[in-house]
C-alpha cells in the first residue's frame, strides 16, 4: 500500500514528476521533494492555512491533499509571485502596508488572496476581510493584512478599467 | 513613506527633546529589509534547512500526566524500517536543567528538568525518549512501536489540589509550591485597611494559553569535525542561552557548539526559554556525527509546548472617600506546571507581579504575596507580557468596583490615582520614568466620547458597554533590575559589534534576536543616522554566536532599548573612528572635521577639502601605513549597553466598546482605541504593528483561548479544532495615536513597544463586557469569558 507512484504534475509553470509515497501530502512534496519552501507548514490538519497554495486556480491546503491527488494539476506557489526582479503588485502592498511580521503566515496569505481576487475582483474590504477568515495569523492583528488585500483589489481594478 | 503619510498614525511630539537623536532614517516608515526574501517564499526557516545526510528526530511522549515510568522498551522501535537510533534518558546520560533563584529554602525550592524524563512522568507529552529515522514519516512508526510501562500516580491540576494533596509533583516540593516570597508588607496597611471608606476586594484569574508562534519550534543539529563543533541550528529567541544549555547539558566546552538561528516564524515567549527537545537533538547530533532535524507537529506545541498565563489574583484595596487607594493588599498564585524554565525558573511571574503590581497608580501602602505551584501540567515559559496582563487586570478590576462603590465615573478613579509627577518612587521601591500615563487616559477618554460612544452606550437597545485599561510597561531590563529578582543568571546588557568594509558597506551585530519585530530594519536605521549613510547600506546580522561574544536574545520589549542602544554606541564610535582618520589624511586637527550626512567626512573650515568612507576604508584595509601611527587597521568599533537602575516605562491606555449579542453571549468588539507612548519611535509601522498584533493576542486571552485540563491532568486542546485561534472575524480594526516621552537613558530615546499591546487589552476587554452587564447585576473577573457566562448573565441566570 506503500508502494511509491509517479507522480507528474505542473509547478509554477515547469512540468515536475516526483516519485512519492501514497501517503506523502502536496505540501511535503512542495518544501522537500522539489524545494519550494516558500510553502510553510503550521499545522498540518487544515486549520492555519499557512501552507495555502492553488491548484488549477482554486486556494487549497497543501497539508490537506495527498499529492497523489495533484496529478496532472497545474500548482502555482508563493515562488511563482515575483519575475525574479520585482516583487508583484500583491507583494509590494503587503510590504506598503506591513502586513508581514515573522513572514511565516505570508506565502499562505499571498495565494489565498490571489485566489481571492481572481475569483471575486470586485471584492469590497468587507468581503475580503471574509475571505481571508480562513487563514491564521499571530503576529499582525489582520488589519493590516486586510488593507494591503483590499489596496491591490482597488488598483488592479483601476488598471483593468 | 514618511511617519505622516501613514493612514491613520497620529504622531505628536511633546517637546523636541531628542533634536539630533532623530535623523533622516529614525521616525521614518522605510520599506522593511526583511520584506523581500519574506514575501517570495525564499525566507529560510528552521525546517526549510536540509543537510545531506540528515536523520529526522521525534519523541516518544508521556500519555499520562503523573506516573512512575517503570520501564521503556524500544527494542521494536528500533526494528521499524528506516528508524536509525531511539535513546532514552539512561541512553544519553545528560546533565539535567536546572534554573536556580539566589533565595533561602523557605522562599524557592529548586528542582531538575532532566532532557529525556528518567523515573518519572510529570505532565502528559513530556518526552522520554528520541527516535531517529531517515525520513519523519518512519520517526512517527518509530514512536508509534515504543513500549512505556509505568504506575499512574494521582495528578495534580488545580490550586486547591496542589496545596492539600499528599501527592508530590517533586520530591523537594512538599507542599508542590516552587516560590513563596512575600516582597512587600510595607506600614500601614493594616491601619488603611481599618480606617477605608470603601474596600473593595475581587479574585481575578487568566485562563491558561498558549503563546502559539505561527512556526513551531523546531532544531537542525549537525556535527563539524573540521571545527570540532556542533552547530545548533534553532528557532530560538535567546540563541547564547541555548548554547551555554547544550554546552553545559553535554559536559563540554562551550566553544565546541555554535548556535544560529534561521528565519523564526514567531516566538512570544515560548521561544525566549531553552527547550529540552533542542538539548536532546543537539546530543544525538554529537554521538551520530549526522545531521539531525525534529519540527514540533502542532499538536506537540499545543500538549508539550511551553504554556503560559494561568494566574490567580486575590486583591483587596483600601479607598478614601475621596476616591484614592490607600493600600493594596495582594496574594498571586501562579500555576507553573511541571518545571521550572531555563533561564528564568518558575519565580518568574509571581516576582514581576509582586513587584510590580501597584501598576501606574499612587499606591501608599502595599503588601503582597506571591507563589509558584508546580502541577501536572505542560511547564510555563513568559510569554509577552509576562504577569502583566494578568496584575494589570487585577488592578484595573479594581479601579471599576470603586468606581462603582463610590459612585464615580471609573475614568475619574483612575485619573485620582494616577501617577502623574516624575520620576516617582513607589511603594514597591520601584522607579518610575517619565510617562503619559494621564494623558493618554485623557486622549482615550476624550476619544471615545467625541465618537460618540457614550451616547451610543445609554440610548441603545443592545447591551453596549465601554472599558478602559490605563498601564505602564517596564522594558529593556538591565543587570541591575533583573539582579533584583535574585536570579543566578542574570541577564541585561547587549553587545554590538560594527563594521565597514572596503566599499563603504556596513554590517553590524547584536545579541537580540529578531522573530519578526523588524530589526533588519530599524537597527539599520540607527545605524545609517549615526553614520550618515544611506540605511541600505547596512546589515543586521543576529542569530549566531560566533559573531558575538554574548548576547541576551529578544524578550521583555529590551530590543530597540538596549540592543539598539549598543547598535548606536558602536555606530557612533565608529563615526569617530572614520573622522579621526579623515583628520590625519586631511593634513588637520580632528576637531576640524565631521561626518557630511552624505557618505564623507568634510574639513570644516575649508569644504572642498573632503573624504568618502570609502576612500578612507581603502586606506583603513589595502593601505594601512598610510593610517597615523596611533590606529589600528580596519573599520570597526565594539559597543555594550545595560539599562541602569530601574529600567524604562512604556505606558497606554486602551478603550474598548463591546456589544454582548443578547441571543448568543458572544461579545463584538465595536471599537479599539490605544494610545500609547514608547518614547522615541523609530519605525511609525512598525510599533503599530507591535501594538496591534499585541492587542490581537490579548483579546485572544480575554474571549477566546484556553488549555484546559480533566481531573487526570488531560489536556483538552490538542488541535486548531479545541484551541480557539482568533481569526480576522474576531480582531476587529486598532485605531493608534502615539504619545512621545524620550526615554533619557537609553542612546535612542526608544523605551520599547514589544509587549504593550497584550498587556492591555485582557483588562479592557472585561471591563467593556462588565459595563455591558451593568444592569445585569453580574460581575466578571475570569478570562477567557464563555458566551455562555455572559448569556446566563444576561438573561438573569446567574
Ligand atoms: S499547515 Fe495546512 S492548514 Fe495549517
Ligand atoms: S506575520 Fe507572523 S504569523 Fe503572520
Amino acid at each position: 500500500m506503500n508502494d511509491p507512484h509517479l507522480l507528474s504534475l505542473t509547478v509554477n509553470g515547469t512540468e515536475e514528476e516526483v516519485l512519492v509515497e501514497p501517503r506523502r501530502t502536496l505540501a511535503d512534496v512542495l518544501r522537500h521533494d522539489l524545494r519550494l519552501t516558500g510553502t510553510h507548514v503550521g499545522c498540518e490538519h487544515g486549520v492555519c492555512g499557512a501552507c495555502t497554495v492553488l491548484v488549477d486556480d482554486a486556494p487549497v491546503r497543501a497539508c490537506l491533499m495527498f499529492a497523489v491527488q495533484a496529478e496532472g494539476a497545474d500548482v502555482r506557489t508563493v515562488e511563482s509571485l515575483d519575475d525574479g526582479v520585482r516583487l508583484s503588485d500583491l507583494q509590494q502592498s503587503f510590504s506598503e502596508h506591513h502586513a508581514l511580521q515573522c513572514g511565516f503566515c505570508t506565502p499562505g496569505f499571498l495565494m489565498l488572496a490571489e485566489g481571492v481576487l481572481a475569483e471575486s475582483p470586485d471584492a469590497e474590504r468587507e468581503e475580503i476581510r471574509e475571505a481571508l477568515s480562513a487563514n491564521l495569523c499571530r503576529c499582525t492583528g489582520y488589519q493590516t493584512i486586510v488593507d494591503a488585500v483590499h489596496a491591490t483589489a482597488t488598483s488592479r481594478r483601476e488598471t483593468t478599467a | 513613506m514618511t511617519a505622516t503619510d501613514v493612514p491613520g498614525l497620529e504622531v505628536r511630539t511633546a517637546e523636541p527633546r531628542f533634536e539630533g537623536r532623530r535623523g533622516r532614517w529614525v521616525g521614518a516608515s522605510i520599506p522593511r529589509h526583511e520584506d523581500p526574501r519574506l514575501l517570495t517564499g525564499r525566507g529560510r526557516f528552521v525546517d526549510d534547512i536540509a543537510l545531506t545526510g540528515m536523520l529526522h528526530a521525534g519523541f516518544v511522549r508521556a500519555t499520562v500526566a503523573h506516573a512512575r515510568v517503570t520501564g521503556i522498551d524500544l527494542s521494536a522501535t528500533r526494528a521499524v524500517a528506516g528508524v536509525v537510533a531511539a535513546y532514552d534518558a539512561a541512553d544519553l546520560a545528560l546533565g539535567d536543567i536546572v534554573a536556580l533563584l539566589d533565595r533561602p529554602a523557605e522562599e524557592f525550592t529548586p528542582t531538575a528538568m532532566p532532557i529525556l524524563a528518567k523515573d518519572k512522568v510529570r505532565f502528559v507529552g513530556e518526552p522520554l525518549a528520541i527516535v531517529i529515522a531517515r525520513d519523519p514519516y518512519a520517526v512517527e512508526d518509530g514512536i508509534e512501536a515504543a513500549v512505556v510501562e509505568h504506575e499512574v500516580l494521582d495528578a495534580i491540576v488545580d490550586e486547591a489540589t496542589a496545596l492539600r494533596a499528599s501527592t508530590r509533583v517533586h520530591d523537594e516540593a512538599p507542599d508542590n509550591v516552587l516560590l513563596d516570597v512575600s516582597m512587600f508588607d510595607t506600614p500601614g496597611v493594616d491601619e488603611a485597611f481599618s480606617h477605608a471608606h470603601v474596600t473593595v476586594e475581587v479574585t481575578t484569574r487568566s485562563g491558561r494559553q498558549n503563546a502559539l508562534p505561527l512556526e513551531t519550534r523546531g532544531v537542525v543539529a549537525s556535527w563539524d569535525a573540521r571545527d570540532d563543533q556542533l552547530l545548533v541550528q534553532t528557532c530560538t529567541q535567546v540563541p547564547h542561552q541555548v548554547r551555554t544549555l547544550v554546552a553545559r547539558c553535554l559536559d563540554v566546552p562551550e566553544r565546541t557548539v555554535r548556535v544560529t538561528v534561521p528565519d523564526m516564524g514567531g516566538g512570544f515567549g515560548q521561544k525566549c526559554v531553552v527547550g529540552r527537545e533542542e538539548v536532546a537533538v543537539a546530543a544525538v547530533a554529537r554521538r551520530l556525527h549526522r545531521p539531525v532535524k525534529w519540527i514540533e507537529d502542532r499538536r506537540e506545541a499545543l500538549t508539550a509546548g511551553f504554556l503560559a498565563r494561568e494566574q490567580t489574583y486575590r486583591t483587596r484595596a483600601a479607598f478614601d472617600a475621596d476616591g484614592h487607594i490607600t493600600a493594596l493588599d495582594v496574594d498571586v498564585v501562579c500555576d507553573m506546571g511541571a518545571y521550572s524554565c531555563y533561564p528564568f525558573t518558575a519565580g518568574i511571574e509571581p516576582l514581576m507581579a509582586s513587584a510590580e503590581m501597584p501598576s501606574v497608580y499612587r499606591v501608599p501602602a502595599y503588601r503582597v504575596r506571591g507563589r509558584a505551584l508546580t502541577s501536572n501540567k505542560a511547564p510555563t515559559a513568559p510569554y509577552r507580557g509576562v504577569s502583566r496582563p494578568q496584575y494589570v487586570m487585577a488592578i484595573e478590576r479594581v479601579m471599576e468596583k470603586a468606581a462603582r462603590a463610590l459612585d464615580l465615573d471609573p475614568v475619574e478613579v483612575r485619573r485620582r490615582n494616577v501617577i502623574t509627577e516624575f520620576p516617582y518612587t513607589g511603594v514597591n521601591a520601584v522607579t518610575y520614568d517619565p510617562g503619559t500615563y494621564r494623558e493618554s487616559l485623557d486622549l482615550a477618554e476624550a476619544t471615545i466620547r467625541e465618537e460618540g460612544w457614550y451616547d451610543v452606550r445609554a440610548s441603545d437597545d443592545r447591551a453596549i458597554g465601554i472599558g478602559f485599561c490605563c498601564f505602564s510597561e517596564r522594558t529593556g531590563y538591565g543587570s541591575e533590575a533583573f539582579a533584583k529578582r535574585k536570579m543566578t543568571v542574570v541577564p541585561g546588557f547587549d553587545l554590538s559589534e560594527i563594521r565597514m568594509d572596503t566599499t563603504g558597506a556596513v554590517v553590524v551585530t547584536s545579541g537580540t534576536m529578531n522573530h519578526g519585530q523588524s530589526h533588519e530594519t530599524t537597527f539599520a536605521q540607527i545605524v545609517a543616522d549615526r553614520l550618515s549613510i544611506d540605511v541600505d547600506r547596512v546589515k543586521l546580522r543576529q542569530g549566531d554566536t560566533e559573531r558575538i561574544a554574548y548576547g541576551w536574545g529578544t524578550f521583555a520589549s529590551r530590543s530597540v532599548t538596549i540592543g539598539g542602544s549598543a547598535v548606536a554606541l558602536a555606530s557612533e564610535r565608529l563615526g569617530e573612528l572614520l573622522c579621526r582618520v579623515a583628520a590625519h589624511l586631511l593634513e588637520t586637527r580632528p576637531e576640524n572635521v565631521a561626518m557630511d550626512g552624505d557618505g564623507g567626512v568634510v574639513q570644516l573650515d575649508d569644504p572642498t577639502r573632503r573624504l568618502t568612507y570609502e576612500e578612507i576604508a581603502d586606506v583603513a584595509y589595502l593601505r594601512s601605513h598610510l593610517l597615523p601611527k596611533d590606529v589600528e587597521p580596519a573599520l570597526t568599533a565594539t559597543a555594550s549597553f545595560d539599562v541602569p537602575g530601574d529600567g524604562t516605562f512604556s505606558n497606554a491606555t486602551h478603550a474598548v466598546v463591546v456589544e454582548a449579542d443578547r441571543g448568543t453571549g458572544a461579545i463584538r468588539i465595536l471599537r479599539y482605541v490605544c494610545v500609547e507612548d514608547c518614547g522615541v519611535v523609530i519605525h511609525p509601522q512598525v510599533v503599530d504593528g507591535q501594538c496591534r498584533g499585541g492587542i490581537a493576542q490579548g483579546i485572544a486571552g480575554a474571549l477566546f483561548e484556553e488549555v484546559t485540563y480533566d481531573e487526570h491532568g488531560e489536556p483538552s486542546a490538542a488541535s486548531f479544532i479545541d484551541y480557539l485561534v482568533p481569526t480576522v472575524t474576531e480582531i476587529p480594526d486598532v485605531s493608534i495615536s502615539h504619545l512621545e516621552t524620550p526615554c533619557a537613558f537609553t542612546e535612542n530615546g526608544a523605551k520599547g513597544a514589544g509587549e504593550g499591546g497584550t498587556i492591555g487589552a485582557p483588562a479592557a476587554v472585561l471591563n467593556a463586557v462588565n459595563d455591558a452587564l451593568r444592569h445585569t447585576g453580574v460581575e466578571l473577573d475570569v478570562t477567557p469569558i464563555h458566551p455562555r457566562t455572559v448569556l446566563s448573565a444576561l438573561e438573569g441566570g446567574l
